[in-house]
């Protein structure tokens, strides 16, 4: 299985664990096997079936946005890592 | 939850959102949460990177500097607790914007820079259900 590291804040959805297994031969797929298994975590990582715009994949520093997306083929040695894009701005 | 600054990183905080005005700063928080408190320990600046032209009223970061920092506060024993930034010009209240790249369980510590004076230091957390920010309680000390 891959493994998918978890940020900080979103370790609250996971029993406090910082790294989940997860089966699948893509990282769409092992998204997919993370949020079935922490289901709380869902709105959190999409909106509809998209990928929130602030949410971001790395396979070591490799965002997947440069590989082939949710479609990259991992294997059972991947470790995925989400990272989320800090952005914030006032009410204009 | 009760949000833990010493007066010292208080002031360094404010230092740099100053210097950043007209444009707005930020960084990340480190420190120790516990039950129903946050302690912190760590204010650490990181360089906006939004559009030159829109960064008096946007703040982003690279991916890179979150698995930077949240590496180097676990390497301490650390976690990485929120991060900062400002409004210049504006409320120390979190905007829609804010909520829409928001996280829960992370401390949201904006303050408000009127002509390049703080005027104001707010912290916020996201419900979990993403719908609205909550105002936690802020001690300096």
């Amino acid at each position: 299985m891959a493994s998918i590291r978890i940020p900080t804040p979103l370790r609250a959805f996971t029993a406090g664990a910082a790294e989940i297994n997860a089966s699948g031969n893509t990282v769409g797929e092992a998204l997919q096997s993370l949020v079935e298994q922490h289901p709380d975590l869902r709105n959190h990582l999409y909106t509809g079936d998209e990928l929130r715009s602030f949410v971001n994949i790395f396979i070591a520093d490799e965002d997947i946005r440069f590989l082939q997306g949710l479609d990259t083929r991992i294997s059972t040695d991947t470790t995925l890592r989400i990272i989320p894009s800090i952005a914030g701005g006032d009410i204009s | 939850m009760n949000v833990m600054l010493n007066a010292a990183l208080q002031a360094q905080i404010v230092a740099q959102l100053e210097a950043s005005y007209p444009n707005e700063g930020g960084g990340f928080l480190l420190g120790q949460a516990g039950h129903d408190s946050a302690r912190i320990s760590q204010a650490l600046p990181v360089d906006n990177v939004f559009a030159t032209a829109e960064q008096d009223h946007r703040y982003a970061m690279r991916p890179q500097d979150w698995m930077r920092w949240e590496d180097a506060a676990e390497a301490q024993g650390l976690s990485l607790l929120g991060y900062y930034h400002s409004h210049p010009d504006a409320p120390a209240l979190p905007s829609e914007y804010d909520r829409e790249h928001a996280l829960p369980n992370f401390i949201y510590l904006i303050t408000s820079v009127q002509a390049a004076c703080a005027a104001d230091m707010r912290a916020w957390q996201l419900r979990a259900d993403r719908s609205a920010f909550d105002r936690l309680s802020l001690s300096i000390r």
